[in-house]
């Protein structure tokens, strides 16, 4: 392989992986609030392509007022099912929380089905995101640019919110003891709100995003990215957004090094990144960045 | 007097049953409405209905009533909803799946059972192999990827090719085999062979493996939903050569999905769809205009030859007896359909090759290919 060709597979790695990355910072934020891994997200990717897709389409309004619109929507959904679905099990075993966002998960995808159809739609996407540019001879498209730079903007707001405002202080007092921060007068309910609506928005930015990359949008569109996402959080350590990201890279540079390298493997792609999981789960659970929680006697 | 009233009801009830089961005639329809391939099955349910709004939907003086189950793209669910149209539903014929690997789930089931089944467009060679009860309207693979090769080598002079196929699908599989065997028998040589799978959606590293490598050519047998990605992630990625691709390009998704990165694109198909062959055909794709707007697809007209073969059968049989309507399939010759003129001979439809290239955001017809 020569190292031009090297170059561009590595691109296309941090490509893809930035995606991933974006994703998993949407699992990582509201795992580490509420200690709820949230599998309607995958979903609520989808639904932000799809209402930027119907805004553009019947609305026909500009690009970025429609993904504006989309990612406002998203961010209402995830409230919505917050509301419906997450807070009457508040006070259950985390394994319903669980098992209900996976019903919502399917809820969500079975409604895309019979209400907008299987067959896929192609997504319109600006110049910006389409075009085309040679760097050091391997060819990277424009959207291979932004999404870093604008996961990396996210991260920086994400950290201001959380760690300069008020809404920020009442977030981590949630996530580090619920009642207490109830006790001390906050409203917890309207907190978790506002997590799950900051994690809705950025499944949904996310979805637009990767509709840039891969114009194709369906209902089944957030499955398999969003396992892989969550793989990625996991790697990088849960509850860790800056591990997010990074596991979001490794997630991304492994899935595409591995067919660039070995090509009779490609079909073994997705069972490599799961492995990864696997792996991790087994023998550092904690993830890259995150801690080990060590029971205290 | 309540237990009188109940017992009239069901022998009501079963009387009814069993009066409406003479009425009608019931012919199964287990397509791929959902799912990866969603767009094929809904463009051969789409072809049987606008086939049945012209011929009338009656046969031997009963109503043809049509029962659809979706198999979801799904091969499992494909042997399912098999299983169910005959057990429960008790249909007398089945228009199956349209994807190979569907296909070869159902088949040995119809066989079993004794249940004749037609597919509409499943090409695989297996398919029909060794069965009496299977059949298809539809060419075969081997025969389409020499077709592919010999428009290649001699049309598009391409003296290297690539190969990048589905390795999730029989059908994409096979024929990736098939063509590479015909193009290096004409004298090409196929430089790289890459694979990727159903439901992809980045091509990124095995596009940039084959651009090194610089072919003439790209192969690309595969379902739509991976051939418009494709195409695109190839022309991002500085491909220029020419993309031929198979039948299963044929539909609208490679085109809202594609974009211009589909433009130039030549597949091979099974008929020219802006011109009817015959009085049948004329019809159907006037008709397909006037209520969709667009030029027809083959996965809807090669839907409406399956139903027009099965009826056809059925009369000719003179019966529902699914084991006569089978002999009668199988004698089908010359019969008028919408693609053309069909003769089954064992189990498959002799029919030509066509190539076809995407200009203007549309599919215009370039050469019909008899294969040396």
């Amino acid at each position: 392989m020569s190292w031009v060709t090297f170059f561009q597979q590595l691109m296309n790695g941090i490509s893809v992986g930035s995606l991933y990355a974006l994703l998993a910072i949407g699992y990582t934020l509201v795992y580490g609030i509420l200690g709820l891994i949230n599998f309607a997200h995958s979903d609520v990717f989808m639904l932000g392509t799809y209402f930027a897709f119907f805004m553009m389409v019947i609305f026909l309004l500009p690009w970025w007022l429609s993904v504006l619109i989309g990612v406002a929507l998203c961010a209402v959904v995830g409230m919505s099912i917050e509301r419906v679905a997450y807070r009457p099990l508040r006070n259950a075993p985390r394994i319903s929380a669980l098992i209900t966002a996976v019903g919502v998960s399917f809820f969500i995808e079975n409604l895309g089905l019979v209400t907008v159809g299987a067959r896929p739609k192609g997504f319109p996407r600006p110049d910006l995101m389409k075009n085309v540019y040679v760097l050091l001879g391997a060819r990277i498209q424009g959207v291979t640019f932004w999404v870093p730079v604008i996961s990396i903007l996210i991260l920086f707001v994400l950290f201001y919110i959380v760690y300069r405002t008020k809404i920020g202080i009442a977030m981590r007092a949630v996530s580090r003891d619920m009642e207490t921060t109830r006790l001390m007068g906050v409203d917890v309910d309207r907190i978790i709100l506002y997590a799950f609506a900051l994690g809705s928005a950025l499944a949904g930015i996310g979805g637009v995003l990767w509709a840039c990359k891969y114009p194709q949008i369906n209902p089944l569109m957030g499955i398999f990215p969003g396992w892989k996402a969550f793989t990625a959080a996991v790697v990088g350590g849960i509850g860790n957004v800056v591990g997010a990201m990074l596991g979001g890279f490794i997630i991304g540079l492994a899935e595409i090094l591995i067919v660039a390298f070995f090509p009779g493997l490609t079909g073994y792609r997705d069972a490599f990144v799961f492995t990864i999981l696997i792996v991790f789960l087994l023998v550092r659970p904690g993830g890259l960045m995150g801690e080990v929680v060590r029971e205290k006697v | 007097m309540r237990k009188l009233f109940v017992v009239v009801l069901c022998v009501g009830l079963l009387l009814s049953g069993v009066a409406s089961a003479q009425e009608t005639i019931r012919i199964g329809a287990n397509l791929e409405m959902t799912g990866a391939v969603a767009a094929y099955g809904q463009m051969i349910w789409e072809g049987i209905n606008l086939i049945r709004e012209i011929v009338g939907d009656t046969v031997l003086g009963k109503k043809v009533e049509l029962v659809l189950v979706d198999n979801k793209s799904d091969k499992v669910e494909a042997a399912n909803a098999t299983t169910r149209l005959i057990d429960k539903e008790n249909v007398v014929a089945i228009i199956g799946p349209a994807i190979s690997g569907s296909m070869l789930a159902a088949g040995p089931i119809c066989e079993e059972k004794q249940i004749p089944i037609i597919s509409a467009t499943a090409t695989n060679p297996l398919v029909t192999q060794g069965k009496k009860f299977v059949f298809r309207a539809c060419f075969l693979d081997p025969y389409q990827a020499a077709a592919a090769a010999q428009f290649a080598r001699e049309d598009l002079k391409a003296e290297t090719a690539a190969i990048l196929s589905d390795i999730a699908q029989d059908y994409c599989v096979a024929l990736g085999n098939f063509f590479k065997e015909e193009f290096e028998k004409r004298g090409g040589k196929v430089v790289v062979e890459q694979h990727c799978k159903t439901g992809d959606q980045d091509f990124s590293a095995q596009l940039t493996t084959i651009i090194n490598a610089n072919p003439d050519l790209l192969y690309v047998p595969n379902y739509y939903t991976e051939i418009a990605l494709i195409c695109r992630q190839a022309r991002d990625l500085g491909y220029e050569g020419v993309i031929l691709s198979a039948d299963g390009a044929d539909a609208p998704e490679l085109f809202s999905v594609g974009g211009d990165a589909v433009e130039g694109l030549y597949h091979t198909a099974i008929w020219d769809a802006t011109k009817g062959l015959n009085d049948i055909g004329q019809k159907y794709i006037d008709r397909y205009k006037e209520k969709f707007g667009k030029d027809p697809n083959m996965f809807g007209a090669l839907g409406a030859d399956a139903y027009l073969i099965l009826i056809n059968a059925i009369e000719r049989a003179g019966s529902t007896d699914p084991v006569k309507i089978r002999e009668a399939i199988e004698d089908t010759e010359n019969l008028d359909v919408v693609t053309g003129k069909v003769t089954i001979e064992n189990g498959d439809a002799l029919k030509p090759v066509v190539v076809r290239k995407v200009e203007g955001g549309k599919f215009v017809f370039v050469k019909t290919v008899t294969v040396e």
